[in-house]
């Protein structure tokens, strides 16, 4: 299955980002295929308005089931929530380190947003 | 007639420019109250309301029962108010610019329209001044189609001021166009000629002729002067830094009642703008002599 990091950077090793609709990429791990992908996110970076929505529409349209971030506002929570995708909260400093943390699972699944919108 | 008041910086003294100038106009004047987001204008003005209505922009609402998760309308948004993933349509209002092109690719005519409210607009009368206002409701992100109806209520044949918001963002340029001249307020500080720059650059981009009054001279430098100078922007008034001003604005009253000495500077503003506007004058960047 696949599972959608939020980050900065183009590895496992990468800083995990906090945000989810502003992340500038998301990596996303194949857990069959032990392989991944990085997935650019710039538009929603230089959006004005709706960027939560543009990422998650970003992620679903990658076949992620799952994803793990920092934080997630409402209207993304909203849209993932829609396309089926199991929304997790990590504080892990690197994708790698929330990987272990979701493999052992330590996350705990998200059903709310946990943060207001940034345009609240 | 129609003649905008800007700025970019906030604060320069539109709403006092405005006010002053549509009381000292002979006849009748329409005074348009664009920033809808803050409307001040009525703190000066001693009026009747005579109307109120009510503004909606029209928002998509989805008939699951009919719609087949084709997506079309989620792919046609460029503002993702509608999001699907071939499941049934989220909305997002909100995000909404009401172009209703959505409802127009469903194959399924699954989507239908319904009217969102915005906020209202208040026509006021006050002596020879027709105040029409807009107030956007708390929570509403988009001021332009607000905006817009305000602009909407337009009378042809009788002069009109528009006072617009600060900056110059999309409410500020659904404010200026289709005026016939623009009067950019500023303030002699680093901050105001920062922010002046940044709007005489949008009205020409629009394509229409202006001016600048200087507002508060006396604080500040010269640099704004200096700018107008190599740009060859006219100057068309400039208000000194009067304590005796601020007062009567704090008070909510109009200087030219409070302190009718300047009554002649606002006049004059009027005839300068209408000779520039005949002229059909459109100031170029560096225009060369």
């Amino acid at each position: 299955m696949k599972i959608a990091f939020t980050t900065s950077g183009d590895n496992l090793d990468a800083p995990l980002d906090s945000r989810f609709g502003r992340a500038p990429k998301f990596l996303v791990y194949d857990s069959d295929a032990n392989s991944f992908e990085v997935i650019d996110n710039q538009q929603s970076l230089n959006a004005a308005q709706g960027a939560g929505i543009q990422s998650a529409e970003t992620v679903a349209r990658s076949g992620a089931e799952s994803l793990v971030t920092g934080h997630c506002g409402p209207k993304a929570f909203r849209v993932l929530h829609a396309a089926g995708i199991r929304i997790f909260n990590s504080d892990a400093p690197t994708v790698a380190a929330a990987l272990k943390q979701y493999r052992a699972g330590l996350l705990a699944e998200a059903n709310a947003a946990d943060v207001e919108g940034h345009w609240a | 007639m129609i003649l905008a008041v800007a700025s970019g910086k906030g604060g320069t003294g539109k709403t006092t420019v405005s006010v002053n100038l549509a009381r000292v106009f002979g006849s009748a004047v329409q005074l348009l109250d664009c920033d809808v987001e803050e409307p001040n204008g009525h703190l000066f003005l001693d009026g009747d309301l005579r109307e109120e209505e009510i503004v909606t922009i029209p928002v998509p609402q989805v008939d699951e029962s009919l719609c087949d998760g084709c997506s079309e309308c989620s792919r046609f948004c460029q503002y993702h108010a509608i999001v699907s993933f071939g499941t049934a349509p989220l909305v997002f209002p909100a995000m909404c610019h009401g172009c209703g092109g959505c409802a127009k690719v469903c194959s399924r005519k699954a989507i239908h329209e319904v009217d969102k409210r915005i906020g209202i607009v208040e026509t006021v009368r006050a002596r020879n001044i027709t105040l029409i206002q807009g107030r956007l409701d708390v929570g509403v992100a988009m001021a332009p189609p607000l905006i817009r109806a305000v602009k909407a209520r337009l009378r042809n044949g009788v002069p009109a001021i528009l006072d617009a918001p600060p900056g110059t963002s999309c409410p500020v340029i659904t404010t200026l166009r289709g005026t016939d001249f623009v009067v950019l307020v500023t303030e002699p500080t680093p901050f105001g000629l920062h922010d002046l720059k940044l709007a005489v650059d949008v009205v020409r981009e629009l394509g229409i002729p202006f001016g600048v009054v200087v507002n508060r001279v006396g604080i500040g430098d010269e640099r704004v002067h200096a700018f107008c100078r190599e740009e060859n922007i006219p100057i068309l008034l400039e208000i000194p830094d009067d304590r005796r001003i601020a007062e009567a604005y704090s008070k909510g009253r109009l200087i030219v009642e409070a302190l009718p000495e300047y009554r002649g500077l606002f006049e004059s503003l009027i005839g300068k703008t209408m000779s520039l506007k005949n002229a059909g004058r459109i100031v170029p960047a560096r225009e060369v002599r």
